[in-house]
């Protein structure tokens, strides 16, 4: 049995499914990101894993025995294995030491115990100076190293992170980060972490889970989530920009003809003749020219610039060619070819670049 | 105006001098309360907690109830006290009445309902994340409720500062239950309302300063709780 398995897990609150039917299950050691938009039941799925609340159905079990069936005191024990660094995580009115001994003084350790442990974590966090100030009077970025200290003081088997560098400025969330890759990089605990910042959970996560609306939608590798999304608002929420309403019209040993509302896409699918899908296209795969280029490439369009929007080095043209387009090129690349509202490009693809969900229609 | 003025220096004479009665009265005073504040704290802080921590049916009404009571009128608490010792009353065996003992017993009621609902609002005004976090570091049920109850203690010290200040300047229960008894029961408040009564200005109008300078330190002490 896996370290961490959830059963059909729901909880319901004032009527409402925060989280429904949740199936889940997640090895010792691995690092476990749970990517949605807000509100989507990351902060409430980990609440039910730190066992603070119990689901109102469903099973959970941890190490293999069952969290939900057990007693009070099994459930603290199980408890004390974990550690949850909260989205907006609370210090103690006391000091940044104290802050960070007192998981380990609820487990009863000793002074001479204490001492070397949470001076080490303060050094970790870089925090040392502020060992004896109160913890209240911390900036935001400082608070959130000192709830991580005082959570891996306790050396959890399972680290539980709720948007970690969420409300963070760039500089403080770049240097949570920094130690939270330290703390995968260094112990061997079981992180699972909820993050609305899709690469975020890329960069860091070995597996990612998307939950949406109370649902989890999909669960697999970071390539998996991100490469071939199994819903259309997976596929939305990883930054599939282009995500276009089709019907297959002919499959020929694998590789589909889609029917865009009159034109054509061809896509690498088992889907058969009939069936109505999304064909997925990352914008970063889409090659724009000014002229007709012969290649190897199966699908390219004819299309007017609608507008093009500088996002940092990058220009994210929208196209009209037929059906609404988004293609990401270089902002180097849109100056050089002049690209504007109202010039005419080509937007080409390869057919492998497309991505084919089923699309449900009811 | 100028008896008032009279009055005034005199009554600055007795301070500055350490007038014995002055003294004595202020002292009784002060033991009475602070004793009666220490002990109603004794029992309405863990009482106060437990109402807070835990569920029970009719827990909604029992707070209400206490909220209610804050401001009951002091005589009302020395009419029940006084019914409870009197000679003939349940307790009358003891004799404790007209003794500071009573009043001690007097004021721990009279209090009471102000600790305790202070302590309860206090223990509420802590955020839930707090009681989540203590949790989630694998505090059991007493050390997260330990880490709440820190977490509130400056609501609650306030509490405590203002039931002594209820405590020390009520003169109703005092005198029904305590009886003034000069060397013994009498209180500043007490010794007040009897001196002015008896036409002593000087007295009560030094007592009467030594009470606002009580209120003044209290004032104080709150305001610097109130701060942190």
């Amino acid at each position: 049995m896996s370290f961490i398995v959830l059963e059909n897990v729901t909880r319901r609150v004032g009527g409402r499914d925060i989280v429904k039917n949740i199936n889940l299950r997640i090895e010792k050691g691995e690092v476990f990101a749970l990517i949605g938009p807000t509100g989507a039941g990351k902060t409430t799925l980990l609440r039910l894993i730190d066992l603070l609340d119990t689901p109102t159905s469903g099973k959970f079990y941890f190490d293999g025995v069952d969290a939900v069936a057990t007693t009070v005191q099994e459930r603290l024990k199980m408890r004390r294995r974990i550690a949850f660094v909260l989205q907006k995580p609370m210090v103690f009115n006391t000091s940044v030491y104290e802050n960070i001994a007192c998981g380990l003084r609820w487990r009863g350790a000793s002074k001479q115990q204490l001492q070397p442990r949470v001076s080490d974590l303060l050094e970790m966090v870089g925090l040392s100076e502020y060992r004896y100030r109160n913890a209240k009077t911390l900036s935001g970025g400082e608070v959130q190293r000192v709830a991580i200290a005082r959570a891996i003081a306790v050396e959890p088997e399972v680290l539980l992170l709720d948007e970690p560098t969420a409300n963070l400025d760039p500089v403080s969330a770049s240097r949570v980060e920094e130690l939270i890759i330290r703390i995968i990089g260094e112990t061997k605990a079981t992180i699972i972490m909820a993050t609305h910042d899709m690469s975020q959970g890329q960069r860091l996560a070995t597996r990612i889970g998307v939950l949406m609306d109370g649902e989890l939608l999909q669960v697999g590798s970071s390539k998996d989530i991100f490469t071939f999304p199994r819903s259309r608002e997976v596929a939305e929420f990883v930054g599939v920009e282009n995500v276009l309403n089709g019907v297959v019209t002919a499959n020929e040993d694998r590789v589909v003809t889609i029917d865009i509302g009159g034109k054509f896409i061809e896509a690498i699918s088992d889907y058969t003749r009939g069936e109505s899908v999304y064909a997925c296209v990352r914008p970063e795969d889409i090659t724009l020219s000014l002229a007709k280029v012969p290649s190897s490439a199966r699908n390219s369009f004819s299309g007017e610039i609608v507008q093009v929007r500088t996002v940092g080095p990058l220009a994210r043209v929208a196209i009209d060619c037929g059906f609404s387009l988004v293609a990401l090129v270089t902002k180097r690349s849109a100056e050089e070819m002049g690209l504007a509202g109202g010039k005419g490009v080509y937007a080409t693809f390869k057919a492998t670049g497309v991505h084919v969900i089923k699309r449900d229609t009811y | 105006m100028e008896e008032l003025w009279y009055g005034l220096v005199r009554a600055v004479q007795l301070i500055v001098t350490f007038d014995p009665e002055v003294m004595e009265i202020t002292g009784r005073s002060l033991s009475i309360s602070v004793t009666a504040t220490l002990l109603s704290a004794l029992f309405c802080l863990p009482i106060g907690s437990i109402i807070h921590f835990y569920q029970f049916p009719g827990r909604r009404i029992v707070i209400s109830l206490i909220q209610t009571v804050y401001s009951v009128p002091t005589v009302v608490v020395g009419l029940l006290v006084f019914v409870l010792f009197s000679r003939s009353g349940p307790l009358g065996g003891m004799g404790l009445l007209f003794t500071p003992t009573v009043m001690v017993i007097g004021q721990m009621i009279l209090i009471a309902p102000v600790l305790l609902g202070l302590t309860i609002s206090g223990l509420s005004g802590v955020e839930r994340a707090i009681s989540d976090t203590a949790r989630s570091l694998g505090a059991s049920a007493s050390q997260t409720a330990w880490v709440i109850i820190k977490e509130a203690r400056f609501a609650v010290m306030a509490a405590v500062t203002l039931g002594f200040g209820r405590a020390i300047s009520e003169v109703g229960l005092a005198l029904m239950v305590g009886g003034n008894i000069r060397g013994f029961t009498r209180v500043i408040t007490t010794a007040i309302s009897l001196e002015t009564s008896k036409g002593d200005i000087e007295l009560s109008l030094a007592l009467g300063i030594i009470l606002i300078a009580i209120a003044l330190v209290i004032n104080l002490i709150l305001s610097r709780i109130q701060q942190r």
